[in-house]
């Protein structure tokens, strides 16, 4: 088995207590932070290649060094919001080792020169934001938070805020406007958080997972971290595999691990028949055929050649961010299985049907759009679509992505896109019944 | 009517004002004491709210009606949240639903005295997967034969407490 970062302490009982947590070598890596200056530290996790764990995958460290150094007051935001389709590796890391992520988050906002930081845990997870509310309490206790950051002198508050139910809130902007206080509306870029964010001073938003990885890299190196992974995408990450799998679960994989290996090797193979499709990184990103995925599992899949692009229509690539033909990517860490008895137009009904819920109302597109969208996939599911109904998805799935204020809107095109590109076929055998 | 809340639930607001720079970032918070408190978000703890954190009732109406675990409706004992998203689907959830519905008397979205019964988005227990959400606490795996065991035993539970 391979290096783990992230998971070491799962099925360790003890480990969410402080006083086991520390017996293995927690807080050491704080301890040697508060030594080091902020910019030494961005400077380690720029090398170790730490890209963002939440969905989008942007390096850590650069975002980091986009906080203004001149800045009064910073904020550190922890996005446990974990809602993502698919996508368990947050509340299974929260449940066995808050301190990690408590520990890292330190060390981060410290690196930013901030004095506070606000986890905002999804609602539903109330047994998460009890044990967090624990070993946030025995983190004080013991000095690690409070006037004297490990005795640095540099004080640190943190404080844990529950959601209420919203997956748009697991978007940044729309994060920031719920711990504010209100509907949780992503907001126009720019400006960007880092230039102003919670309250409107700089701030910086990370994953749990990303944050998880940052006591390792500063103790054992940033060069150590970036070796675990690929070029420019560093470390292990954690797969949450669900669906048609023998052993369905959270396994920690470096970086750049064949995706067919992450099913057969790690989560134990089919259950029952062959792979018939995958999502590689949570609902939002495009479903894979079962002859894509012997393939790395890193960000370098949006330009696998492996990879078909995802098309509007029959030869028409889809094009996002700057005319860059769609892929697929390891998203939010999300392995969705899906074996030969999936009807993949049911699968993709639900998937569309979810963010038509979840749309915030803001942008026109996706309020209207993702409604049209679901009525019109699932009316096909249930054998009521017609041939024409093929070209309307194109039409309205289309012109959705880039229109919006933040990525829901995208996730209803590269979803749906995604499963017509691929799997065409059986949506047209069910309107042509 | 109006209401007040508890000395207890005071307490607890007057601790999370220290922790942010504006009352209105308490908003969530202060619902969730509610709800807490009064067992649903009605408009008069709306208005307890506001008044509370010196913001317009707009304000919390529209944060209150924005997020779906604000109850805006009185629930049942036993508040039953069944996810059907993707993971759950291709792992038995729709089978799931129907034994609820069975055993509880209602369709999704329905309430009477013992149950609500509600289908939901993703748990994030896609691993665990059909996973149940019932009060405060996570159910999973739990397929339709598990349904009526699961049902009875923590109705006798409830009203034991009750």
């Amino acid at each position: 088995m391979s290096e783990r970062v992230v998971t070491q302490n799962f099925g360790n009982e003890k480990a969410k207590e402080i006083a086991t947590y520390e017996s293995l070598g927690g807080y050491q890596a704080l301890r040697k932070a508060v030594k080091m200056s902020p910019d030494e530290i961005i400077a380690e996790v720029k090398k170790a290649n730490l890209c963002g764990r939440g969905g989008a995958g942007f390096p850590a460290g650069v975002k980091w060094s986009f906080i203004p150094k001149d800045a009064q007051t910073v904020y550190m935001v922890i996005n446990a919001d974990e809602g993502e389709p698919g996508t368990f590796k947050d509340r299974w890391l929260m449940h066995w080792d808050p301190h990690r992520l408590i520990e890292g988050a330190c060390i981060a906002a410290y690196a930013i020169r901030s004095h506070k930081i606000y986890i905002y845990i999804r609602g539903e997870l109330i047994e998460g934001a009890r044990l967090l509310d624990k070993a946030v309490a025995e983190a004080y206790d013991k000095g690690y938070l409070g006037a004297s950051m490990a005795g640095s002198g540099w004080a640190m508050d943190f404080v844990v805020h529950r959601g209420a139910g919203a997956y748009i809130c697991g978007e940044e902007t729309a994060l920031l406007n719920s711990l504010e206080g209100r509907r949780g509306w992503p907001r126009l870029k720019p400006p960007y958080p880092a230039i102003k964010g919670l309250f409107g001073q700089p701030t910086v938003v990370n994953n749990v997972e990303t944050l998880m990885n940052v006591p390792s890299i500063i103790e054992r190196g940033g060069q150590w971290f970036a070796d675990l992974g690929v070029d420019g995408d560093g470390g292990t990450r954690c797969a949450a595999v669900s669906g048609h799998v023998k052993s369905p679960g959270v396994y920690e994989v470096p970086v750049g691990t064949n995706l067919r290996t992450i099913l057969d090797q790690y989560a134990g193979g089919m259950r029952d028949t062959p792979v018939k499709g995958v999502i590689p990184g949570g609902s939002s990103f495009p479903v894979l055929t079962n002859e894509e995925i012997d393939v790395p599992w890193a960000n370098s899949m949006m330009r696998n050649d492996k990879i078909r692009s995802v098309e509007v229509r029959p030869g028409q690539p889809f094009l996002w961010g700057g005319g860059k033909e769609l892929k697929s990517g390891p998203g939010s860490g999300a392995i969705i299985v899906m074996d030969q008895s999936t009807d993949m137009v049911r699968a993709c009904a639900r998937i569309v049907k979810f963010y038509a819920h979840e749309s915030c109302g803001q942008c026109t597109p996706c309020r209207e759009g993702g409604h049209w969208v679901a009525t019109i996939v699932q009316r096909i599911a249930d054998g009521n679509g017609k041939p024409s109904d093929l070209e309307m998805i194109s039409s309205a799935a289309g012109g959705i992505g880039g229109t919006t204020i933040c990525a829901l809107g995208d996730a209803v095109s590269w979803s749906v896109l995604g499963f017509l590109t691929k799997f065409r076929d059986e949506f047209i055998a069910k309107v042509s019944g | 009517m109006s209401l007040e809340f508890s000395a207890e639930s005071k307490e607890r607001i007057a601790a999370l004002l220290q922790k942010y720079p504006t009352k209105m970032a308490a908003t969530l918070p202060v619902l969730w004491i509610a709800q807490e408190q009064f067992g649903w978000v009605s408009e008069d703890a709306v208005r307890l709210v506001a008044a509370t954190l010196e913001v317009p009732e707009s304000h919390v109406h529209g944060v209150a009606t924005f997020y779906t675990m604000y109850n805006k409706k009185p629930v049942g004992r036993l508040h039953i949240q069944v996810c059907t998203n993707i993971s759950c689907m291709l792992c038995g959830s729709d089978g799931t639903l129907e034994a609820f519905e069975k055993r509880c008397g209602l369709k999704a979205g329905q309430t009477n005295e013992d149950f609500t019964l509600q289908e939901v988005e993703c748990l994030a227990a896609c691993g665990t997967a059909p996973a149940v959400q019932i009060n405060d606490k996570y159910y999973e795996p739990v397929q339709a034969d598990d349904v009526p065991a699961l049902v009875d035993r923590l109705l006798a539970e409830t009203k034991e407490g009750a």
